[in-house]
């Protein structure tokens, strides 16, 4: 547990240290978010229908966009082969690194989608649960976007090829996520939705480690 | 020594130099067979089958279509079994064969996606529906290019092997995940306005063709898969002595 403290620590640190970094992302979030309008028009009830979506594609995006952070510098300098050759286990500091990714990119888009949804012209109830659903459901995209970040490591193309692996992978979750919003609007209720979401949170959570473990074992032997 | 020699033993062709002869007497038969039954199974569909009472001459496309939508998604789960198997016993070639599979498996993905869509056009009046069917099967298309894409980027053959079998298990996980919550996005979405259940009963004609057809696939997919295997194998073992006499051989070497 020692480790898994000083490690989740350390990456806290670092993204504090690095906070442009972090801003980045956050403001890839909201420009494609914006973007948006632009595309399909601001007819309002046109973006009341697809505000819940777009936000969860611009959340997925900028998810995707920081996941090569995960290991990269680690990899670089030389820290993730000690981490890998230390006597504890893979799992529970990689764990800690998937958390720290996601305090320091999901939480932050957490914060601001409530802003991003009244730009959609979404009402307070539809706030909340696409609020919910996306704290629900980005720490599934954290930790399989790690198996992703984790086989991808420091091969050419690497950006692009991470896309390409997972954002299939990623479709279930945008499918619950967004579809919460909209179960909520027609009066069926967001819990299934909430449910399903939370189930595959808690699979990935088991899964993901083990085998994002195995990757980078490869990805650095 | 001896004793494990003289019993038969499969791990013997788990070899890659022990396969390579077996595999290249085994393709030309395979592509034989699958010569056979892909011109019988076209006869039966064109000339046998009789017109469809609703559907007309179109419905013919099926003779194509589902046995490439069945290969498409079967070749995905023989490419995790090779790979599980990789992974766990550390054979090379079972690793080369999940690679020998994949481009396979990707173009039966396609030509489902696009008989379909040429099926379609004439029955539902579009060429593409977010049905569940085909958006999960555009989904593993997706998964058969990343893995693809993730095999050709990786220089080191171990680490190829390795990333590719971890890459093709966890997809395989996801495929049924992926099937469904698309299934349920879909029911919530549109209702089932469009179906891709056919008339309840098929003349057995129609079956019995769709069924060669599908045979067909299997022999053609499992003679590509080993011609490939071959040109792998010759490629991941060019420094050893016995490819460079197989070259020789073939007056490729240089």
């Amino acid at each position: 547990m020692n480790a898994f403290s000083a490690i989740l620590r350390r990456d806290l640190l670092l993204a504090w240290r690095s906070r442009a970094d972090l801003l980045i992302s956050l403001a890839f979030f909201v420009i494609v978010g914006c973007l948006f309008p632009f595309g399909v028009g601001a007819e309002p009830n046109q973006l009341r229908a697809i505000g819940p979506g777009v936000l969860w594609v611009a959340a997925l995006l900028s998810c995707l966009l920081s996941l090569h952070r995960l290991f990269a510098q680690d990899y670089q300098d030389g820290t993730l082969e000690q981490m890998l050759l230390s006597p504890d286990p893979t799992v529970l500091w990689i764990l800690a690194k998937v958390i720290a990714h996601w305090l320091t990119t999901a939480v932050p888009l957490l914060l601001i989608t409530p802003l991003m949804a009244l730009m959609f012209d979404l009402e307070g109830g539809a706030i909340q649960v696409l609020t919910a659903s996306l704290a629900i459901g980005t720490p599934t995209l954290s930790l399989i976007g790690a198996v992703g970040a984790a086989l991808t490591l420091g091969l050419r193309g690497g950006g692009a090829l991470l896309a390409l692996l997972v954002l299939p992978l990623f479709v279930p979750i945008l499918i619950f996520g967004a579809g919460s919003v909209d179960a909520f609007l027609s009066g069926t209720g967001a819990s299934a939705h909430m449910l399903l979401l939370g189930g595959g949170a808690l699979g990935a959570l088991a899964l993901s480690p083990i085998a994002c473990a195995a990757a980078l074992r490869i990805s650095t032997e | 020594m001896n004793s494990t020699e003289s019993r038969f033993n499969l791990f013997h062709y788990a070899a890659p130099q022990a396969f390579y002869p077996i595999a290249g007497k085994l393709a030309p038969l395979f592509a034989a067979i699958a010569l056979l039954l892909t011109l019988a199974g076209l006869w039966i569909g064109f000339f046998q089958a009789p017109t469809d009472a609703v559907q007309g001459e179109v419905y013919r496309v099926i003779f194509i279509h589902v046995p490439a939508a069945w290969m498409s998604m079967f070749v995905f789960l023989v490419m995790a079994f090779w790979s599980a198997v990789g992974l766990t016993l550390n054979t090379r070639l079972s690793a080369l064969m999940a690679q020998a599979l994949a481009p396979t498996g990707a173009m039966f993905c396609f030509v489902a996606l696009w008989t379909g869509a040429l099926w379609g056009r004439p029955t539902w009046g579009a060429y593409w529906v977010w049905d569940a069917r085909l958006t999960s099967q555009l989904l593993l298309l997706f998964l058969y290019l990343g893995y693809m894409a993730l095999v050709a980027a990786i220089d080191d053959p171990r680490r190829r092997d390795k990333a590719g079998a971890i890459l093709c298990l966890v997809g395989a996980v996801n495929v049924p995940i992926i099937y469904f919550s698309v299934k349920w996005w879909n029911t919530l979405h549109q209702g089932a306005s469009v179906s891709l259940t056919k008339a309840p009963s098929m003349a057995s004609i129609m079956l019995s063709g769709m069924l060669v057809m599908a045979l067909a696939a299997w022999a053609y997919t499992i003679a590509v898969a080993l011609y490939r295997v071959r040109v792998l194998i010759l490629e991941r073992e060019r420094h050893t002595d016995w490819v460079r006499g197989e070259l020789a051989n073939i007056g490729e070497v240089h």
